[in-house]
Formats: C-alpha cells, structure tokens, sequence
C-alpha cells in the first residue's frame, strides 16, 4: 500500500552535499609533512616576529610529547600527521586594497556557497573574514569597523599590525599544552581571524568568519581569537565548508575569547563540513578547542553552534567563568546521519561568585551514526552561590544510530546549585502520520519536527543565520525514521 | 459517488479487524458510524487514511473514481481525504501556523499553484478560528503543546476548515468534549458542509447526532456494518444500547 518506509528513509537520507565543489585556483604550498622546518617555513611566509615563532615550537616540542586523546566516545581512524600539508593558500602577491584585485576565482567560490563578498559590501549588515585553506582572503567592512575602534582582521594581519594585543592573549585562555590538538595548531596555525572590542563599544554589525577548505591532501588549522574590553559587545558567527573527497581531512582550530567586566560575546557558528559519503568515506576531522574566558564581574560569553557536518566532531565550546557574577551559555544542536561521529558538548568552570551557566544540548542521530554529549559543570571552592541548568536532549531517528549522555558534575561549594536534564525520544509514527495525513511530504514532516526539537537553540542564532541552519538540519537529515 | 469501500478486509499485523465492509457515500451527505469499542471504527477511518500498518488484504477503496490503495497517505490528504484524530498529537517546538502554512503549500504545490500569499493565508486563519471559536493565542503555541482535550478537538475541526476537504472522516470527535465544546465542533463541521463534500462521523454515542444530523447512520459490530437506517436508528440504538444488536 504505502511505499517501503525503509527505501524513503535510504532516499532522503541521502541529500546530495551542496557545497563539495572544487575550486581550480593557483596555489601555493608547503611540501606535505610536520617537522621544525615545516613550522620556520609558515612563521617565514607569514613573516612573523620571534617571539611567534618561538611559541610555535613549544607548541610543537610539547606535542610532540603528548598522544592523541582516546577518551571520546569516537571511533577514529589512525592519523598520518606527515601525510599532511599544513601550508596551502591562494596565491597573491601584494595587499588587496579593494574585492576588485581578488581572484575572480576566489569571488565565484565564495558566491557559489552563498557567501557573496560583493554583496556584503553593498548590503550594510555583516562583516565577513574569509579564509581559504591557509589564508585569509579578504574581511570586508573594515574601514566602517575601524571607526568604532573595532579590529576586525585575519590573523596574521593582527600578528603584523596589533602584535601587542596578539602577544598579550595568544595561548592565555587555550593554553598550547592544553591538548593533543591545540598544541598541534598552536604549532602549525596559518590564519584565522582576530577581533578586538574596545572599551564600551557595541560592534554595529554582526562580524563573521567563513572557512573553506579547498585544496586536496591539507589540514586546516586556524585559530582565532576575540577579545571584548570592559562594556563591550560583539555577536561573531561562523560558517564552514569543504569539498568532497574520498579521503578525511584534518581540521583542528582554536577559539579563543576573552570578555573584560561587562562585555559580552557572542559567538554562533554553523558547521558544515563534508561530512563524507553515505558509506562513511571521506569528510572532515574536525577536532576542535572552543575557549572563553568571563575574565571582568558581569561578563557574557554564548556559545550557540548548529553541527551538521564532519565525519568525526571532537569539539567542547567552554567557559570559565572568573569573574563574579559572569554568565556561560551553550547552546548545541548536533546532528550525525550514516556513519558520522560526533562527541560534543561544554565545560562550565565557575569560579567567581554568583556566576550562571545554561546548557541547552540537542542530538540528533540518524543513520548509523554515533551521538554524543559530553559535558562537565565544575563549581570550585570560591564559587558561592553559582548556578548551573543543563539540559541535555537525544533525539534518534532510525534503530541503527546511538545517542550517549556523558555529564561530569564537580561541586566543591555546597552553596552551588547544578541541575540537570536529560531526555532521550524517537519521532514517532503517530507525529508523522499526522503530518502526512495534512498532505505534508515525509521530508518535510521530519524537517518540521526536528526544526521544532531543535527551535530552542535555534532562535539563538543571529537572523541571517537561522534560516540557514533550518534548511541545514532538514537536508541533512531528511527521512531517516524507524 | 466521492467513496465507494467495496468488500473491504483490513488486517493489523496479520489479525483481521475489518471482514469484509462495502459502503458508498455521495457528495453532500453526511454518514454517522456507530459501534462499540474494538470493532473496527478507527480502523477504518486509519485505513481511508492510508496508515502504514493497516494493510487491505482484500476488497478495494474507490475515492473519486480512483482507487486508494497504491496512493500515499500525504498524497490521499491533498487529494481532499481529511482525518480528524481521535487522539491528536503534539510537535513541540512547531506552531500551528508554520504547521498548516506547510499543509496548504504542500497540498497548492502538488496541485500546481504557487504557494498562498502570506497575508490571504493570515486572513483565512482569522476567519477559520472565529468558526470554530479557537483563542488567538492557540495559533501561536506549538501544534496540540499543552491544549486540553476540547482544544485539540477544536484545533481537528480547525484544521478542517483551512483545509477544506472533499471527504472528512471524524474518528471520535466528541470524545473528552464538555457540552459546550461539543456544540462548537458540532457547529463547526455543519458550517462546513457543502453540496460538494461528505463526512463520515465515527462516535460511540449518539449525543453528537443531537448536533451533527446525518443522513445515513451505519452500525458497525466485529468488523462488518451490520444495520443501516436513517437516523432514527441512532436513537433506537441510544435507547435499547449496543446489547440490542448483540442478541439480534
């Protein structure tokens, strides 16, 4: 009578990635490999000062001592770290002064993912740093920033014009002996973007970052870094994508963000890297460390991501929460479908007093795909009075997927409160058939109930990004019901 | 004839609940279903409605000349076949409005229109709430989240009305409802009516009938309509209670 509902779900499950093109853009790159050279040829091309230098091979005699983390609930392939290239970025010779002198090549890329540089520029609204592979391509709406006394840059310009500012964060909230993979990017890290609010600043625009992989055979290892000073404000989003290619690739970024007393963060990213294919060849390693740090009394940071993509997803956006009175918010969705992996979730350190956390985490598996929340709530010894609310949903579509739950509670006052959460559920045959029955597509149906399930997190996200990430969990996920 | 059920047997992993059931119903009438509990009602309002589950071993469902049996349920629903659930269910986190907005795009989309303009589509939500009495706010909140049985019930017949089907079936509609809900919905479903659809009104009790006048009324027992009268069979049926066919 009906259609085999295994065959719709093996149908829609299986949308076609959008963005797996290949650019054919003229490159230039490091011979592949990881040794001291490696890394005194980057800090050369970029031109780095000393002292950079030196910190990338700490960075790289430390990793070097460390192993690669097992803990995570995640099935991961041996990594050849000298099977990589960590150098690859667009080749230009001089300074861009305007989007005119950038590679047409570059600009069609960028447009073809929906991330029109030219149209940012005439639509006032976000600012956009774009970087591919290695490289910073462009960060529009500079000059409108610079009034404000925003720095909004790549990296490596802050390196060359705020080398101060640089000098002074770098490493302070994700130190490079922190992990495995910071003391890899702290190592190797080519670009990213950097931002700087200044005092009693509330950014005009929203700022963004979008990272494209390109290149065949590269890691991409950017690192970024956001400071607000006392009383200021920025909401910071981030975007990413790659092509497809049959085998992984390894991408292992930091975060870092620092709030002063009274300013706020908030940083929203929607992650989309190749996933790899229905068989689970290919995508994207993304092992990630997301840090802030509530350093002044009344500081802010938000975390808010969308996870559709990456083969393996290791990433933990935290925060610590020094000054008394700071807030820590994370809100996740985190969707895996046919062979992905993703152990994701927060720490929530407080320190000061009367300092807040929420933790709004929501899985969604489909496929044969892994789930999980991993999350600790530490309340130190002077932390009185702190408040933490986690709450922390599994939703699973099919029976060959898994949803896990791994919450860590350290309380070290007995005035803290931590409270916590957790629900697993499936979409039922009664919510779909109800949908059908009102003439609404199997697809759609489940694109309106996990958009639902998902609304919370969701109507975190900056206007211009939640619309995408609607779309997103509904392609990525389409059917997938049993 | 909008549907014509011939010889139907609908079976339930395996078990047959429907043996053997032939019902034809013309455009403009309105047909009352009544039976005890357990003897097939819902199943046959599931198996009009295509659910995965209730497979038609044999017999046919002719639906405007068509038969319904190799035809997906979504596709049944844009075709104008509307259950209303006895047991509505909530999606939380979607509003109704997102929620019938998708309804009536999905259904203009297969029919070849564009979707409704945003504001002709507000105005018809206005009007179809007035009709069935439903509170403003109800629009806004996430679909069945939290209503009382009455407001799930209104919210069927809303539904309904937004949607404008040939042939609704109505599975228990006045279950849970207090008097004055019932009018409403009762209401609700006589305002509806046109010489162009039917609707068929499954209920335990004859009290709906008060309110919803049908022109045929048809008693179901184990699987089979065993009498079928005007609608002072109802009555007969509220007065001497299901014992009477029973031992008939």
């Amino acid at each position: 009578m009906v259609k085999d509902k295994n065959n719709i779900i093996d149908e829609v499950t299986q949308g076609e990635y959008k963005y797996g093109f290949v650019t054919d853009i003229e490159m230039e790159m490091a011979p592949k490999g990881l040794s001291e050279d490696i890394i005194r040829f980057i800090s050369a091309k970029k031109k780095e000062p000393e002292w950079l230098l030196d910190f990338r091979l700490k960075a790289y005699r430390h990793w070097l001592t460390m192993k690669q983390p097992g803990w995570a609930h995640l099935n991961i392939p041996p990594i050849d770290f000298q099977d990589i290239i960590y150098y690859a970025a667009p080749k230009k010779q001089q300074e861009l002064s305007s989007l005119d002198e950038v590679d047409p090549d570059l600009l069609e890329t960028f447009n073809k993912l929906g991330i029109s540089l030219e149209e940012q520029k005439r639509l006032s609204g976000v600012a956009v740093d774009a970087v591919m592979d290695s490289i910073s391509v462009k960060t529009t709406f500079q000059d409108t920033l610079e009034k404000h006394g925003i720095i909004f840059c790549s990296f490596s310009e802050a390196v060359q014009n705020h080398p101060e500012l640089v000098r002074k964060y770098i490493g302070s909230t994700v130190p490079y002996t922190d992990n495995y993979f910071a003391a890899l990017n702290s190592a190797v890290f080519s670009d990213g973007s950097f931002c700087y609010i200044p005092k009693g600043v509330r950014s005009p625009m929203e700022l963004s970052t979008y990272f494209r992989i390109n290149a065949a055979n590269t890691g991409q290892f950017e690192r970024t870094l956001i400071i607000a000073d006392e009383g200021g404000y920025v909401s910071y989003m981030e975007g990413c994508t790659a092509p497809m290619r049959d085998e992984n690739q390894l991408h292992a970024a930091v975060v870092e963000i620092v709030t002063m007393d009274d300013a706020e963060v908030k940083y929203s990213t929607v992650q989309n890297w190749y996933p790899g294919d229905k068989d689970g060849k290919g995508g994207i390693f993304n092992f990630v460390t997301k840090r802030g740090i509530c350093r002044g009394v009344n500081a802010k940071i938000s975390w808010t991501q969308v996870e559709t993509g990456s083969a393996i997803t290791w990433k933990y956006p935290s925060c610590i929460l020094l000054g008394d009175n700071s807030v820590g918010e994370f809100y996740s969705v985190a969707v895996t479908n046919n062979y992905q992996q993703a152990d994701t979730g927060s720490k929530m350190i407080h320190i000061g007093k009367n300092t807040k956390s929420t933790i709004i985490s929501k899985g969604i598996s489909a496929g044969h795909s892994n789930n999980s929340y991993r999350g600790l709530v530490k309340m130190t010894t002077r932390a009185e009075n702190a408040r933490n609310f986690s709450q922390c949903d599994s939703l699973l579509l099919g029976d060959k997927c898994g949803a896990h739950t791994f919450p860590y509670i350290e309380c070290e006052n007995k005035s803290a409160i931590v409270e916590h959460e957790a629900t697993t559920s499936k979409i039922s045959e009664d919510q779909l058939f109800y949908c059908l029955q009102r003439g609404i597509d199997m697809e759609s149906a489940i694109g309106l109930i996990v958009n639902g399930y998902a609304k919370e997190v969701l109507k975190q996200l900056p206007m211009e990004f939640a619309v995408e990430a609607q779309k997103l969990l509904s392609i990525s996920l389409e059917g997938s019901v049993g | 004839m909008l549907l014509d059920i011939k010889d139907l047997h609908v079976a339930i992993k395996g078990k047959e609940i429907i043996h053997g059931l032939s019902l034809q119903i013309a455009e403009g009438e309105v047909h009352a279903i009544m039976g005890p509990n357990g003897t097939g009602k819902s199943t046959l309002a599931m198996a009009i409605a295509g659910k995965e589950g209730y497979d038609v071993t044999k017999g046919d469902i002719i639906y405007k000349g068509r038969s319904l049996l190799e035809i997906l349920p979504e596709e049944r629903a844009r075709e104008g076949i509307f259950l209303g659930f006895q047991y509505p269910v909530e999606i939380p986190g979607v509003s109704l409005t997102n929620f019938m907005r998708t309804a009536i795009n999905e259904t203009r989309e297969y029919k070849g229109l564009p979707p409704m303009p945003p504001a002709e589509f507000l105005k018809k939500m206005e009007e179809k709430k007035k009709l069935v009495e439903i509170h403003s706010k109800l629009a806004n909140r996430s679909v069945n989240e939290g209503f009382s049985g009455g407001e799930k019930k209104k919210n069927e017949i809303f539904q309904m009305a937004m949607l404008e089907p040939s042939l609704a079936v109505l599975d228990e509609t006045d279950s849970g409802l207090d008097i004055d809900a019932l009018k409403i919905v009762a209401n609700g479903v006589n305002m509806l009516k046109t010489p162009q659809n039917a609707t068929i009104v499954i209920t335990h009790y004859q009290r709906l009938l008060d309110y919803i006048i049908p022109d045929y009324v048809h008693v179901l027992f184990e699987g089979r309509i065993v009498k079928s009268g005007g609608k002072e069979l109802a009555m007969k049926l509220e007065e001497k209670g299901y014992e009477w066919i029973r031992n008939d």
